[in-house]
């Protein structure tokens, strides 16, 4: 300002100055008086005071109270209260809002002033407690704060919540908020709460803009419709069928849905066990302490990276293949490979060996389940209308059982150790007189199958817990996919696995868990009296 | 059973009593520790939960002897591991009663299986358990205390909330063993009484560690959108539980549009999962961590100390055994000896102090007074109390809402001693002397 000032005249610079530091003071007492005509400090007090009370209607009282209040730390108070962060000093009249409550020490902040206000607990500070029907009640509170800002996702949320609400009260105000709207999804969710109102009035026209509607509460509203008598009625039953319809397609779309994810843990599972039981002839009770081993795996990886469960959990997929596998090599080299042709021994063995992997696993990290962190893109649901939606981490998990089934596949079509594994498995001492180092394709085929059941752990690890007990509930599940599908047949195991899934997953809400499976496995063993080879028969000979 | 056969039992009983008030000076005599068992599991698939009971029992009984033991001599724990199988308990409990260690009293079990197996062992060789967990009722043992919460301390109370709040359509989900079938039995029964339709209910059973859940909630979310206020109630037991909340969280099942209602889901459970998204859904006890009282303070605080972890969670059942082990220190104290029969009279009536700030007293029927509290999920992994019942609750061992049992009550004092008499007819199904 100075330098800016004409020439050197310095005493019309300074009377600027002066003039302008004047303005200056002036606009920050207006805006102190402003301020202060907005809510004192005995007005914030007595508004924050009235949150003090047992009673969750008061409170929710309360809390419209300073909605409606002229204060300017309204905003920031709900959300506390939302984040059961706001309190008041136990024995004291002091305000508090917690920064941070993860640990049994709190930094606190002053509610009024929002200055730092050193550290308290539970003993020293009462937060405020809401429950459920509160909750909900400052959600909206807030989102009708906010809804002022103009933010689209606001405006949607604000319009959903209007379908079955709309009244005569606020049907006009509904009619011209559609009016002004510019987006074309808000526009069309006010359209359909504002049709909803005029069937419930006896408007017949209305009902065709809710023709195909897969609202809930929209198919709620017109069986109501549907149940009194008249032309109406008739119609809205006629528009109901038809949303009745549709919803039992997505319906069915689901269940295929949720049995061929159920389907690919399967195949998962047991695409491991099919390479060793295949090829090998080895029956592998271990198979699912493997899977465990995976699973750990993940975690560990997790562990060492604090923050990125997305990177630890892309870093699992290489390193739970490679640590199974090393514990099937191991396995292999140790035990199994002295045990050739002994099936019910190697059985014994194996199930031995699964006995100690448990327990190492309970001695090395502890008894208790861990937790393995989804990362974001594998939370929630992919919303695909208001019938169906597909949840993510099944979703995940889907593609990557077809990923690996994919490159399983090629590993043993295109590749030289496929060769190989299949020439041992059509015939062993032919295989070995053409040159093929069996023992070696043994072992290699060992650590393939391990790695493979560590795979399916870091999937595992998405889906269920991670515990010592993780692989005994996959193996008897896994041995049925595979006996199932045919031995060593990968094809007849991904046929298996899937329609193992689906049949599951259809028969589970008719019939209950607990029968869904044992309807399953009695089908099974009737499926292997009528044809023991399984849905693939082997191609090779048994020699 | 006749009435004079009543009477004679009676006789019998009382006289009993009196020939072990003689004899009891003489067990007093010894100035041995005082031994007390402790049978948890800590292996295998329960010991996620008993291990930590384990652990506190050791801490009070390390406290108990700092502050100079009881009746002038030294508290000893014998600790077993059953493995968490349920014929070892039996085999365990044996030991404890007759071998070299015998103990004077046993704090142990959490599956309802493992204490029936324990049960007729205890019965026959005179012994005390102290069972710390909530559990289906439908018992009454002369020799058992269940410091745990029968069905009217959680399961009734917990409904009542809910339907307070509005709910009209129920699902019951459980793990396929006798608590969640006993459990969802009473609250079917109790749920018709109060005006729901059949069709308003829906029961699914799953087996133990279930994690498949996708079509069981999706069949939930359909049940809940028919335009009642839906809520779950789940008795689901054990680790079942995390995939059973992730899936709910992934279908976008929140607490306001269908809320879950657990009774075997507290702070250890939480503690593998992710609770931001499940902020709201609730769980019924008796006590919760986030209880505030000073004894409850120093009751964390001396936990944190002894494990040294200073996230370490502390839960009902542990409150349990902390209400069971101070009654029978002051029933022993009351008593002037350690001798099973005098303790079991002198227990009956005992108050010591919980941690939620008020008492507990021990009943006739074995059972205690405890507060009901509802609690809601909060994003720390905590619960917060919305709803508390204004006055401790009895314990009822035989429930009013089912037709077998509603005429039954149990009263251990003497001159009566039955755990299973018809009120109507007046007649003692099940008491000293009988099986």
């Amino acid at each position: 300002m100075m330098m800016n000032s004409l020439g050197g005249d310095r005493q019309r610079g300074r009377r600027l100055c002066h003039s302008l530091l004047l303005g200056l003071l002036l606009l920050c007492a207006a805006l102190a008086t402003t301020a202060s005509a907005a809510v004192n400090e005995t007005q914030a007090r007595a508004l924050l005071q009235a949150l003090d009370t047992r009673s969750f209607q008061a409170k929710g009282e309360a809390a419209q109270a300073i909605a409606d209040s002229q204060a300017t730390q309204k905003t920031r108070w709900l959300q506390a209260l939302l984040d059961g962060r706001l309190g008041k000093e136990r024995r004291g009249e002091q305000f508090y809002i917690v920064t941070d409550d993860s640990g049994r020490e709190w930094p606190l902040i002053d509610a009024i002033t929002f200055a730092d206000a050193g550290s308290g607990s539970r003993r020293t500070v009462d937060i405020f407690k809401i429950n459920n029907a509160l909750r909900t009640q400052l959600q909206g509170m807030i989102a009708s704060l906010s809804l002022a800002e103009g933010d689209e996702r606001a405006r949607l949320a604000a319009a959903d919540r209007l379908i079955g609400e709309v009244s005569a009260d606020n049907v006009e105000s509904v009619r011209a908020s559609r009016e002004q709207e510019e987006s074309q999804a808000v526009r069309a969710r006010l359209g359909v709460a504002l049709a909803l109102y005029a069937a419930q009035q006896g408007d017949a026209g209305a009902l065709d803009t809710l023709a195909g509607n897969l609202d809930t509460r929209v198919r709620n509203s017109l069986t109501t419709l549907a149940a009194g008598d008249g032309e109406l009625a008739a119609q809205a039953q006629r528009v109901l069928d038809g949303i009745e319809r549709k919803r039992a397609w997505y319906d069915r779309a689901q269940t295929l849905f949720f049995g061929l994810s159920a389907g690919s843990i399967l195949v998962l599972a047991a695409i491991g066990l099919a390479i060793t039981f295949g090829v090998m002839g080895v029956i592998n009770m271990a198979h699912g302490e493997l899977i465990m081993i995976g699973a750990y795996t993940t975690w560990l990886i997790q562990q060492a990276l604090p923050g990125q469960p997305g990177l630890a959990l892309l870093l699992a997929i290489p390193g739970g293949f490679l640590v199974a596998g090393a514990f099937g090599v191991l396995i292999e080299r140790t035990v199994i490979r002295f045990l050739k042709g002994r099936p019910l021994e190697t059985l014994l063995a194996t199930f031995g060996l699964s006995l100690i992997l448990q327990q190492l696993v309970r001695t090395l990290f502890s008894p208790l389940n861990r937790r393995v962190a989804s990362p974001d893109w594998l939370q929630g649901a992919w919303q695909i209308n208001d019938a169906l939606s597909l949840t993510l981490n099944r979703l995940g998990v889907l593609g990557f059982c077809l990923l690996v089934f994919a490159a399983l596949w090629a590993l043993m079509r295109y590749t030289r150790l496929g060769l190989e594994v299949r020439a041992v498995t059509q015939n062993r001492a032919m295989a070995r007189a053409m040159g093929v180092r069996a023992a070696r394709v043994d072992m290699l085929t060992f650590g393939l199958g391990a790695g493979v059941a560590g795979l399916a752990g870091v999937a595992l690890s998405q889906l269920t817990n991670v515990g010592p007990n993780l692989g005994q509930g996959y193996i008897v599940d896994s041995f049925l996919v595979v006996v199932f599908g045919g031995v060593g047949n990968l094809w007849g195991t991904l046929v298996a696995g899937m329609s193992l899934g689906v049949i599951n997953q259809v028969l589970q809400p008719w019939v209950g868990a607990v029968l869904a499976k044992i309807i399953v496995l009695v089908g099974v063993i009737l499926f292997i009296q009528k044809r023991p080879q399984g849905i693939f028969a082997p191609k090779g000979r048994v020699s | 059973m006749t009435t004079t056969a009543l009477r004679k039992l009676i006789a019998t009983s009382a006289l009993a009593t009196t020939l072990a008030g003689l004899s009891a000076p003489v067990l007093a005599a010894d100035d041995g520790p005082i031994r007390v068992g402790i049978l948890h599991s800590l292996s295998g698939t329960m010991a996620i939960s008993e291990s930590t009971l384990k652990d506190e029992m050791l801490t009070l009984i390390d406290q108990q002897n700092k502050a100079g033991g009881l009746l002038g001599r030294q508290l000893e724990p014998v600790v077993m591991d059953p493995a968490s199988d349920w014929s070892l308990y039996a085999e365990q409990a044996r030991t404890l009663l007759t071998g070299d260690k015998r103990v004077d009293v046993i704090f142990g079990n959490w599956t309802s299986a493992s204490r029936k197996a324990v049960l007729p062992v205890v019965e026959e060789l005179n012994g005390l358990l102290f069972y710390p967990v909530q559990y289906e009722g439908e018992e009454s043992s002369e020799n058992i205390f269940y410091t745990g919460a029968a069905p009217n301390q959680q399961a009734i109370p917990a409904v009542d909330y809910l339907m307070g709040q509005g709910v009209e359509r129920w699902a019951l989900l459980g793990t396929d063993y006798v608590y969640p079938r006993t459990t969802n039995k009473i609250l079917e029964a109790y749920l018709k009484e109060n005006g729901v339709a059949d069709d308003d209910i829906m029961v699914n059973y799953t087996p133990f560690g279930f994690s498949d859940w996708q079509s069981i909630v999706s069949r939930v979310k359909d049940f809940g959108s028919q335009g009642k206020k839906t809520a779950v109630v789940s008795t689901i037991n054990g680790d079942a539980n995390v995939p059973f909340y992730n899936e709910l969280a992934n279908q976008g099942i929140k607490a306001s549009d269908i809320p879950v209602v657990a009774f075997s889901v507290g702070e250890q459970e939480l503690t593998g999962i992710d609770t931001a998204p499940l902020v709201g859904h609730l769980a019924a006890w008796n006590y919760f961590m986030s209880v505030d009282s000073d004894a409850n303070y120093d009751f964390i605080d001396a936990w944190v100390a002894y494990t040294g972890n200073k996230d370490a969670v502390v839960n009902d059942p542990m409150e349990a055994h902390y209400i069971g082990f101070n009654m029978w220190l002051k029933a022993v104290e009351e008593a002037g000896t350690t001798d099973v029969d005098a303790v079991k009279d002198a227990i009956i009536g005992v108050t010591v102090p919980n941690l939620s700030g008020g008492a507990a007293t021990m009943m006739p029927n074995h059972h205690i007074t405890k507060p009901v509290m509802i609690g809601e999920i909060q994003d720390d992994g905590q619960f917060s109390v919305v709803w508390q019942t204004p006055t401790t609750v009895a314990g009822d061992a035989w429930s009013d809402y089912l037709p077998a049992s509603k005429n039954l009550i149990s009263d251990w004092r003497a001159p009566l001693r039955c755990g299973k008499l018809d009120v109507e007819r007046m007649v003692c199904e099940d008491g000293a002397g009988t099986n």
